[in-house]
């Protein structure tokens, strides 16, 4: 579904991923672990297509197509969505709004209110978020929770086929946490087709949504690839084993 | 007829045109001399009129009307694609203003039993005149600007409103404005009284073509509002980029009374407006909401006033200006809070929304406040639209337009909240065209 090729990115004249490769099939659940610093939320931002980054040589392919070079809210329509890891808040735009023009803007004809407010009730309702969110502004006054659950429930609304979810436990205490991954395991047994990519430091959160591939990534490229084991050995030694790692320590 | 040039003559033929009484000429001759003795203002944008090219009146139709079909078609069916006479149906009572006459007024019956009188201010002059004589130019003298000066000696047109005391009416009144003619001047007069335990909602919707010559429109507003009393006045106004928009608008607020202006600048080459409130009766309060969107070539001059004399008297201006594409929309208010003003609070608010490089939006606030026993707020923040939150919106699919035009939205959100339903969707729209 979604597979990068030799991926070299720089921002202002800085390597930060370097040869990276990644092949990810439908329906599959791959998490990359790493320091920080090593490039991991910049590959999201890549996928993304964000104008800040530059990619000097290589290709992203979602579903058999170059994805490279198009606008980020192309991508995510194509079916891609980033739960971001410090959701930000946008002030005066309502997450009614907000949800609505985003789930427009994938239709030819516009959602009807009545079908809308019924679904995002429903969803609401699943993540455990009082009603009255809905009329608030975007994260504004949010806790980190509130904000993840935010993210989940726009996951929800829009159903991407690959999600990524970016250092998913930051801002959430345990609870909270597993609270979140229900509710993503939920929308992932429903939407069996569904690939998942999950970017973290720590495995806490690969205990609740279980990848069947990990991968470490140090110094912006991908070093060691494993089954759901890699993950625990990987807090066992830490990420300077050098067993695991590779040598250089340019970025960042 | 048509009448080019500033001189006591053409004064002279307005007042004979409309058939107006001694006092009213004499008010006028008096007011043309203030207007030759006093300047521009020393502030704001560059004004480049030449007053002895502008076209101070003119008329098509013969008279007032109070049903559209004895009204010119083509006049009617330019009325009707601007939603004017569907949106009567919304209102209690509508007034149209076409060039420098009134040409429609129309209330619902209900009004007429209550005594409750929405007409021109020609009209008023000869059927009240005592009513007319007792609050005209006592809130905005001939003598407080140049323009309004100007507006004294020529005026035509405008509203006349009475609400009785204790009268509530349940829908606003609305009144229309539309400039047809290149080079036109428009110098509409309008008097609202709101006697004592009454309240009222007045819309003013305004409109233009666009010409490469300037277009000048130079109100007055003057409003008083009775103790005990509520009024509020919504304009939307979307003049077309060759329009001077030079009004005056005062309110005079008795005890207990509440004066709140809600106020849109959309359209125009140049605005400068600056509501104000004269909050004279003790426990009285005053309100300007009011936002400006300046885009190439426009500069949106605006704000607010707030003249605390009553104890206990409160105030509150919030200002929005968003500025594109080398506009400047710019904030000038004054808050002032007099020695006798004891007990009294005012809090002002100016956010400014820039959307990119070539735009300005400064702010000018004079602010004073003469006894201790008072209390003034200032508030403002200057924010641009912000990379991280289009990529936010966009990462959800969300285009780059739409996701600019969700964040405008929103910056004006207090605003349009207190529009009534049919001029949010109007305004919405207004300023989806404009992006």
């Amino acid at each position: 579904m979604l597979s990068i090729k030799k991926l070299f990115v720089k921002v202002k004249d800085k390597n930060i991923l370097n040869d990276f490769n990644l092949d990810i099939k439908e329906g599959e659940i791959h998490a990359i672990m790493g320091p920080n610093g090593t490039g991991k939320s910049t590959l999201s931002k890549v996928i993304l297509g964000n104008k800040n980054y530059e990619v000097v040589s290589g290709d992203i392919i979602f579903k058999k197509e170059s994805i490279l070079g198009l606008k980020t809210d192309e991508i995510a329509r194509k079916g891609i969505f980033v739960a971001f890891q410090n959701p930000i808040s946008i002030e005066g735009v309502q997450n009614s709004e907000f949800l609505k023009t985003a789930i427009n803007e994938r239709r030819e004809n516009a959602i009807g209110l009545f079908e809308f407010v019924k679904e995002i009730k429903e969803k609401v309702k699943e993540l455990d978020f009082s009603e009255e969110m809905i009329h608030r502004a975007v994260n504004v006054g949010a806790s980190g929770g509130e904000r993840k659950k935010n993210e989940v429930l726009q996951l929800s609304l829009l159903e991407p086929e690959f999600i990524i979810l970016d250092e998913l436990d930051s801002g959430l205490d345990i609870d909270s946490l597993k609270k979140v991954c229900e509710a993503i395991n939920k929308y992932l047994e429903s939407h069996k087709k569904t690939s998942v990519l999950i970017i973290t430091h720590y495995p806490r959160i690969l205990e609740y949504i279980k990848p069947q591939f990990v991968h470490m990534m140090v110094c912006g490229k991908i070093v060691k690839t494993g089954d759901y084991n890699l993950a625990f050995e990987i807090e066992k030694s830490g990420y300077s084993d050098t067993s695991v790692m590779g040598s250089e320590k340019e970025n960042e | 007829m048509e009448i080019v040039g500033l001189n006591e003559n053409n004064i002279r033929k307005i007042s004979k045109t409309k058939h107006e009484e001694q006092w009213v000429l004499d008010f006028r001759l008096k007011s043309y001399e203030m207007f030759k003795k006093l300047n521009m203002p020393d502030f704001g944008p560059k004004i480049d009129l030449d007053f002895d090219k502008v076209i101070y009146y003119k008329s098509l139709e013969k008279g007032l009307n109070s049903n559209w079909d004895k009204i010119d078609n083509n006049i009617k069916c330019e009325f009707a694609s601007l939603g004017v006479i569907d949106s009567e149906k919304y209102m209690d009572g509508i007034g149209v203003q076409y060039e420098s006459e009134v040409i429609y007024h129309n209330m619902i019956e209900e009004l007429v039993e209550k005594k409750v009188i929405f007409t021109s201010i020609e009209m008023a002059m000869k059927q009240y005149p005592d009513l007319v004589k007792k609050y005209f130019s006592k809130i905005v003298s001939n003598s407080d600007n140049k323009l309004a000066a100007l507006n004294s000696a020529v005026f035509s047109g405008g509203s006349f409103i009475y609400i009785p005391p204790n009268t509530t009416l349940d829908r606003p009144l609305q009144s229309y404005f539309r400039i047809n003619s290149r080079g036109m001047g428009q110098f509409e007069r309008t008097l609202i009284i709101v006697d004592d335990n009454s309240h009222l909602h007045y819309v003013e919707g305004c409109t233009a073509p666009t010409y490469s010559d300037s277009s000048l429109h130079a109100a007055v507003v003057e409003i008083y509002v009775g103790k005990n009393s509520t009024c509020r006045y919504s304009t939307v106004q979307n003049w077309a980029p060759n329009v001077y928009n030079l009004v005056t608008k005062r309110a005079l607020v008795d005890e207990n009374g509440t004066m709140e202006w809600i106020d849109g600048n959309i359209g125009s080459k140049v605005t400068m407006k600056y509501p104000a409130c004269i909050l004279k009766g003790d426990n009285s309060t005053g309100t300007c909401i009011t936002i400006s969107v300046a885009t190439h070539e426009q500069n949106q001059d605006s704000g607010a006033r707030m003249i605390h004399i009553g104890k206990n008297t409160s105030s509150t201006i919030i200002s929005k200006s968003i500025a594109r594409l080398g506009g400047n929309a710019t904030y000038r208010g004054k808050v002032d809070i007099k020695e006798s003003a004891i007990n009294s609070k005012s809090i002002v608010k100016c956010d400014s929304l820039i959307l990119d490089k070539d735009s300005k939006s400064d702010a000018y606030p004079t602010n004073v406040c003469r006894t201790s026993k008072s209390n003034l707020e200032h508030e403002a923040t200057v924010s641009r639209i912000n990379e991280d939150n289009l990529f936010y919106m966009m990462s959800r699919g969300i285009d780059e337009e739409k996701a600019t035009e969700l964040i405008i939205l929103g910056f004006i959100e207090k605003f349009r909240e207190e529009l009534p339903m049919e001029y949010a969707v109007e305004l919405n729209q207004l300023l989806k065209r404009m992006l």
